[in-house]
């Protein structure tokens, strides 16, 4: 087990490599000029070039990746051409939030949708899978940013109890984890109920019953657990997009996250914080595939973990 | 006289499609004495396993349901159980063994869980109580190094041995009756044998009965005291093993019979019986049988026969042989 977890993350080097690659070239071919930005709005032509210079966006893009890379390999992830702030510096305050939001969101998202696939399962073509089938549908179709304004209305607006956004500690976390959490809650709870109705057919979910088991033990024991592969899969996918910040929802609720300062700097052509974030977020997903990938083995004996 | 363990009474199974209800079983009379084994044939599609399966009410997940007759079992009547009450008879008095081995065991729960889950329920036994018995049984069933095997997963066991685990599951609590739904079907042919072999050791060991429902007429010849043959959902015969194969009465019996190939006997085709089962949506009027039957006279399309003694201890629902007696 040891040994492959090494084994994959070493794997994770050679992916990173491509990715920075691709990532630089895409950043440098948008349209878009940060040496104006940066010289501001009354610079004349002569010190926008001067600021390139500086930049050193003057240089071939190869030598531009390769003095990037070579201060990554140093655990240098460069200065923000916006701020002028070393880009570990933004990414310190910005990181764990996003990875807190996408836990609580995940977490929530996990335990319910779980729940009301199940139950939808059980009681296939009655009232409470209709109940529950409905409130998948109507999590996975509202938009994000609709359903925050609309947690935001109630329980900000009209009832007072929760802050509109920002960062006062947990308080701030509720609202954007239950938005960002709807959509996952919901194809958790679809994919739960499908794989469940699926297995509940399965001969050895006959075999408990004959054995005299009882309902809920055949259902908890015997039938979830070999439901749940798919489920895994899905939710691993959606997880690692989660990681990589949720633009609409960090914007709704000016949530101080990674995704906004992608965006931002995107928008600045802030090309050191833009290279830095996407090599991170591929990192997130790589990781959580891994962790999926073991989840697996847990799940079904017959995937055996081979070094 | 012996003592009957199972008697089943006009016994109706229907199933619900579209608000539609659709008869499979359509009174089906039979009976098991205590330490018989009752062989139940037909083809597929004759409602031998519906008939195994509303004996164990396991219709759970399904709109199954029993809408007439009874079933008496030691004495209580099935049919009228709470859940709860059929559920303390399920894997205790009565057990079960189904066709495929390799589906019937959960993929991903040790056989030694598996197997201690009816001991700890029905017997109860604490963990380390159970986990013995069920080690007890599968050397009972004939599994080497049985305390090895308690601790690996379905997938590592060949077919033959999984089903040797079912067995040893259905056995644990020493049931009165062990209900075995075509056991050797998907097994290779060796390997049947000493399936056979083996439950035929047990039920002799045990003094249990077995009603054991196969298509395979040798598996019949081998392993039962009587037969009950079924068609469409009803029993058209009922006699002793060495009664059926040396006389059947029944024209289906005959074809069943016919249809099986002899050792030494040169022939370009099998025997068979023309035609298909019935669609249980569109039952033919009079006999089932009657539009597959060559002996048919217009009585049979008109009118059902009733299901008569014709010799001592033989069953035959047939007009050849009502008129017969009339």
């Amino acid at each position: 087990m040891l040994r492959y977890i090494i084994k994959r993350v070493l794997e994770i080097l050679p992916i990173i490599f491509v990715v920075s690659i691709l990532s630089f070239l895409f950043i440098h071919f948008i349209p878009g000029d940060p040496a104006r930005l940066v010289a501001g709005k009354d610079a004349t032509l002569q010190d926008v070039q001067n600021v390139r210079e500086e930049l050193g966006l003057n240089d071939p893009i190869w030598k531009q990746y390769i003095s990037y890379m070579g201060n990554l390999l140093q655990g240098n992830l460069g200065t923000s051409l916006k701020t002028g702030l070393p880009v570990s510096d933004m990414f310190s305050s910005r990181f764990m939030p996003s990875i807190y939001l996408t836990f609580f969101a995940m977490i929530w998202a996990t335990i319910i949708g779980l729940l009301i696939g199940a139950i939808s399962a059980v009681f296939k073509n009655k009232w409470p899978d209709y109940l529950g089938m409905v409130t998948a549908v109507s999590g996975i179709s509202l938009p994000g940013f609709w359903l925050g304004l609309l947690l935001i209305q109630l329980f900000s607006v009209q009832l007072g109890m929760l802050p509109t956004g920002g960062s006062e500690g947990f308080k701030s976390y509720i609202l954007p984890s239950l938005t960002l959490g709807a959509g996952i809650m919901s194809m958790i709870a679809r994919f739960t109920r499908s794989s469940l109705l699926e297995t509940l057919q399965t001969d050895y979910i006959r075999t408990g019953r004959a054995k005299g088991l009882k309902e809920s033990v055949v259902i908890i024991q015997h039938a979830l657990r070999n439901s749940l592969i798919p489920v895994v899969t899905i939710a691993g996918l959606q997880f690692g997009f989660l990681l990589g910040g949720s633009v609409v929802v960090e914007t709704v609720f000016s949530f101080p996250g990674m995704g906004r300062l992608l965006i931002d700097s995107i928008a600045f052509r802030d090309y050191p914080v833009i290279q830095s974030a996407l090599l991170l977020f591929a990192i997130e997903f790589i990781i959580v595939n891994l962790v999926v990938d073991i989840l697996y083995s847990v799940l079904n004996p017959k995937i055996q973990i081979q070094s | 006289m012996t003592k009957k363990l199972l008697q089943v009474e006009e016994l109706q199974t229907e199933f619900t499609r579209d608000k539609q209800k659709t008869r499979i079983l359509h009174g089906v009379n039979f009976h098991i004495n205590e330490g018989e084994v009752l062989g139940l044939v037909g083809e597929s599609g004759c409602g031998k396993s519906l008939t195994s399966l509303s004996i164990m009410r396991l219709f759970q997940g399904t709109t199954g349901e029993i809408t007439n007759g009874n079933i008496y079992f030691n004495d209580s009547n099935l049919v009228n159980l709470s859940d709860y009450e059929m559920r303390k008879l399920r894997g205790k008095q009565m057990a079960m063994i189904f066709q495929d081995p390799m589906t019937s065991l959960n993929p991903v729960m040790k056989i030694g869980k598996q197997l201690t889950e009816p001991i700890r329920v029905h017997l109860k036994l604490n963990k380390s109580e159970a986990r013995e018995h069920a080690i007890a049984m599968l050397t009972k069933v004939g599994i080497a190094r049985p305390d090895e095997i308690v601790d690996e997963y379905p997938h590592q066991l060949s077919g033959g041995m999984r089903q040797r685990v079912m067995i040893a599951m259905a056995m644990s609590c020493n049931p009165n009756l062990l209900i075995a739904d075509e056991p050797t079907t998907a097994l290779d042919v060796t390997i049947q044998a000493q399936i056979l072999e083996l439950m035929k050791k047990l039920q002799k060991e045990e003094k249990m009965s077995i009603l054991l429902i196969t298509h395979d007429l040798g598996v019949v010849a081998e392993m039962c005291d009587r037969v009950v043959v079924m068609y469409a959902g009803k029993v058209v015969e009922e006699a002793s093993v060495y009664d059926l194969f040396e006389n059947p009465k029944h024209p289906y019996s005959k074809g069943l019979i016919a249809s099986v190939p002899k050792l030494g006997e040169k022939k370009d085709k099998l025997d068979s019986i023309k035609g298909n089962v019935p669609n249980p949506s569109n039952m033919p009027k009079g006999c089932k049988f009657a539009p597959r039957c060559n002996m048919a006279m217009p009585i049979c399309h008109e009118q059902e026969p009733a299901c008569l003694a014709i010799e001592n201890d033989r069953l035959c629902s047939c007009w050849l042989y009502e008129l017969e007696t009339r």
